[in-house]
């Protein structure tokens, strides 16, 4: 089998075995989780789980320090008060909780930190020439320590699919090194952009150097390309978190991110979640989705679970 | 913060009526059985009667074939196969129209999770009688260059493990080729054919064109040993096959058998791990391991067993066994305490000749009904019973294997010879092993794929003789 090997900083070498992944396996085996049924307070707490998993998300050309303090108010308060609380009070149910993080381009990071100030909700940036990656490491580095110096936690990273895919795994293993070395405190989050890679078995060596490399998440898509996240790509990364997890001992999270809008499709990833990784994962330290539209799906379906009835869409801000 | 998990999602039951006396279906009628005896079928994941099926006897069991002599003679031998073909079509609609009844009592009688039931019998029937639809205008062109004829009434006798399914595989071929039946069901699992009953005669098919005797052994004995029988079609156990076989000897009957079987999944280092652990899951746990072409036998490669073997523990610990209307139930009840009985019994012979014994723990099993946890013996030699005996039921025997040559030469280390799986991302090394090994079936990167088109049967006491496809049909036709 084949196996592709990279040096690391001190001069040791890694070794990492380029595991096949049978394409229509992965993909029935993905359908399986499309099949498990969530009723009642299990849908419930699902729901509210897959809500604290949420990445809010704007990258967009035309995002504005107004548009970004709005998404972030929308993070602090996602429900209009006097909409959900009093069902909450009445059924002595928990708070419905505020998102993970939100995740801005790193001009926008110093809006979103004094937005959130206090809050406890993480400031999630892409970084390293998003969305293609196309720059020279420096620049990356530099974009990255920006994004970091003004207060971002977390630092969502694209891989260089060029070297990746001319078979330059030890360029790709490098600059993650970099990067991580730059982000310091921040969790890094390593985004292979799956749409791009063009197998499953590519899928998987991709989440296997990037988590050798030091990523603490792997992540599936910027959400500008297409296909983004899917269930069968994501099985695949969760299944090589799994072989990593026992391989090393380490725990790597998991974020598909992009086309994950509703939460009959949140509630699919999470059942697989659980049964390829367990509990120890169905958390937001583990697991996050990034997404915008699927915060309303959600509280909309919270809302159904408590009062029994729909609430029109308008009820819930846009962001 | 309370743990992920699914709360009970039962499939509803209102949908389906069960008659509490269930009659015999002879000529295009319910009639009561001339010994008016009855006996119970079991729900097996409560252990409670569901109702009372007809026993039929030989006096019954004549009536049937009389019947079926007349509706060949007058009416379907003679029918254009355009229209025995459009009958065809119309069951098949009718079938899925009504698939939620169907699926619901197919696991209430069975024991099987609703979501196989759904998913997997009942379109697969539909598919077995939408597929020989197709078939019954274009028969002239079967075997090039000549005519065929249908062989008359044929006796068809099918097991508990898919009730509906097995009766849509002997039916629908048996019929697109112009004959007629009359066919038994196992005792335990009367039901759904009755319904099937009930889509006949909604589609208007001539009376007698298919009659449906229930009963035990003696009812089996009855009908295949009845003088006017043209073919003998069986489904089931290796000693019943053998008791038939010799029963119709010195007759004209023809005879096709598709018995049990003792199949090699075999999983070669270089195959892709994970969704190879799926088709090994797939293939022994699906339908509670009541499958003849089980994966029964685990053939791994010694250089990843531990590694492999290890992965499978954890993902039988994720398998949930219970109540089979549960929409999340990935493993139901085994069909009644006769079997159970049985599969406790070979687990203990395992036990006691050695292998080392792993018992999923992921679910608690109900305190009532016929329940038994997934389960396998890693380590089994070739003498032992585990690798020789089918068990029929969720138990996996494990043993390894150093290069191709060997795994050929253990997979095919057995009586059977019904089906066979290959696990490996190497082309030349699937195609290489496959023509090596004496099974009927063989998977390559899958397990436990069925569908119409493809023909399915075994070598040696597997049976002999297809189901499905152009060579389904064979069978149930001779060559003018």
């Amino acid at each position: 089998m084949r196996t592709i090997t990279v040096t690391k900083e001190d001069g040791s070498s890694v070794a990492i075995m380029a595991a096949p992944i049978d394409e229509v396996g992965a993909n029935e085996r993905a359908d399986f989780f499309t099949k498990r049924s969530m009723k009642k307070e299990s849908k419930l707490h699902a729901l509210y789980l897959a809500m604290s998993m949420c990445d809010l998300t704007t990258l967009e050309g035309s995002d504005t320090p107004g548009r970004v303090r709005q998404m972030c108010e929308k993070a602090r308060n996602p429900v209009p008060p006097d909409l959900i609380n009093h069902f909450l009070q009445k059924k002595s149910l928990r708070p419905i909780p505020t998102v993970a993080a939100v995740c801005v381009y790193p001009s926008m990071v110093p809006v979103a930190a004094k937005a959130l100030q206090g809050t406890g909700i993480g400031i999630a940036s892409v970084a390293t020439a998003f969305p293609s990656g196309q720059a020279p490491l420096d620049v990356k580095i530099a974009d990255t320590k920006f994004a970091v110096e003004n207060g971002a936690t977390e630092i969502d990273m694209v891989i260089n699919r060029g070297a990746f895919l001319s078979g330059n795994y030890q360029q790709m293993f490098d600059e993650i090194v970099e990067v991580k070395k730059a982000c310091g405190e921040a969790h890094l989050k390593v985004i292979l952009e799956t749409g791009e890679l063009g197998s499953y078995d590519r899928v998987r060596l991709a989440s296997d150097i990037a988590m050798e490399a030091g990523a603490d998440f792997i992540k599936t898509s910027t959400g500008k390309i297409n296909p983004a996240a899917t269930l069968p790509v994501t099985l695949v990364m969760l299944q090589a978190v799994a072989d990593f997890h026992k391989r090393t001992g380490k725990k790597i999270g998991v974020k598909p991110a992009g086309g994950i809008r509703t939460s009959k499709q949140a509630i699919q990833y999470l059942c697989m979640v659980n049964e390829v990784l367990g509990p120890e994962w169905m958390n937001p330290h583990m697991f996050r989705f990034g997404a915008s539209a699927l915060v309303n799906d959600l509280l909309k379906q919270i809302y159904k679970e408590i009062t029994g009835n729909y609430y029109y869409d308008k009820a819930f801000a846009i962001d | 913060m309370t743990p992920f998990e699914y709360a009970p999602s039962l499939e509803g039951t209102d949908n389906v009526k069960i008659e509490s006396k269930n009659k015999l279906f002879i000529n295009g009628k319910f009639v009561a059985p001339s010994s008016n005896k009855y006996f119970p079928t079991i729900n097996p994941a409560t252990g409670e009667t569901l109702a009372q099926i007809a026993e039929a006897n030989a006096k019954d069991v004549d009536l049937a074939v009389k019947s079926a002599r007349g509706a060949y003679n007058k009416v379907w031998a003679k029918m254009s196969g355009r229209d025995r073909g459009r009958y065809l079509y119309r069951i098949a609609r009718i079938i899925q129209e009504r698939s939620k009844e169907f699926m619901v009592l197919e696991t209430l009688d069975n024991g099987k999770p609703i979501k196989e039931s759904r998913d997997v019998d009942i379109p697969l029937v539909a598919a077995h009688f939408f597929y020989y639809a197709g078939w019954a205008d274009k028969l002239d062109y079967i075997i090039p260059g000549k005519k065929v004829n249908s062989l008359g009434v044929v006796a068809q006798v099918i097991p508990w493990n898919f009730p509906l399914l097995m009766a849509a595989w002997k039916i629908a071929p048996a019929l697109a080729a112009g004959n007629t039946v009359v066919i038994k069901p196992a005792e335990t699992t009367s039901l759904s054919i009755l319904l099937l009953a009930e889509v006949l005669e909604q589609a208007g098919l001539p009376d007698g064109v298919v009659n449906i005797v229930t009963g035990a052994g003696e009812t089996g004995a009855a009908l295949v040993n009845h003088k006017d029988i043209n073919k003998v079609a069986f489904t089931g156990s290796t000693d019943v096959g053998k008791i038939i076989a010799r029963s119709i000897a010195n007759t004209n009957k023809k005879l096709t058998l598709e018995l049990g079987g003792k199949s090699a999944n075999i999983i070669f280092e270089d195959a892709a791990i994970d969704q190879a652990v799926e088709g090994v899951i797939n293939g022994i746990f699906f339908n509670q391991g009541h499958v003849c072409c089980a994966g029964s036998r685990l053939l791994i490669e010694e250089s990843i067993s531990d590694m492999f073997v290890d992965k499978l523990k954890t993902r039988m610990n994720q398998l949930r066994v219970g109540n089979p209307l549960d929409k999340n139930t990935d493993i139901g009840a085994i069909n009644s305490q006769a079997e159970l009985t049985k599969i406790k019994g070979l687990i203990q012979t395992g036990i006691t000749e050695g292998g080392n014994y792993f018992e999923a723990n992921g679910s608690t099993l109900p305190s009532k009904g016929y329940f038994q946890n997934p389960c396998f013996f890693n380590g089994v030699s070739s003498a032992f019973t585990l690798s020789r005996v089918e068990v029929f039921g969720p138990v996996l025997a494990i043993s390894t294997f150093r290069t191709a040559q060997e795994a050929v030469s253990k997979a095919n280390d057995t009586q059977y010879g019904l089906a066979a799986g290959i696990w490996s991302e190497k082309g030349s090394k699937i195609h290489k092993v496959a023509s090596q090994l004496r099974a009927g079936i063989i998977w390559a990167n899958t397990y436990n794929k069925f569908d119409p088109a493809s023909p399915f049967g075994g070598y040696n006491e597997s049976g002999f003789g297809r189901e499905g496809g152009r060579h389904g049909l064979f069978p149930y036709l001779e060559a003018k």
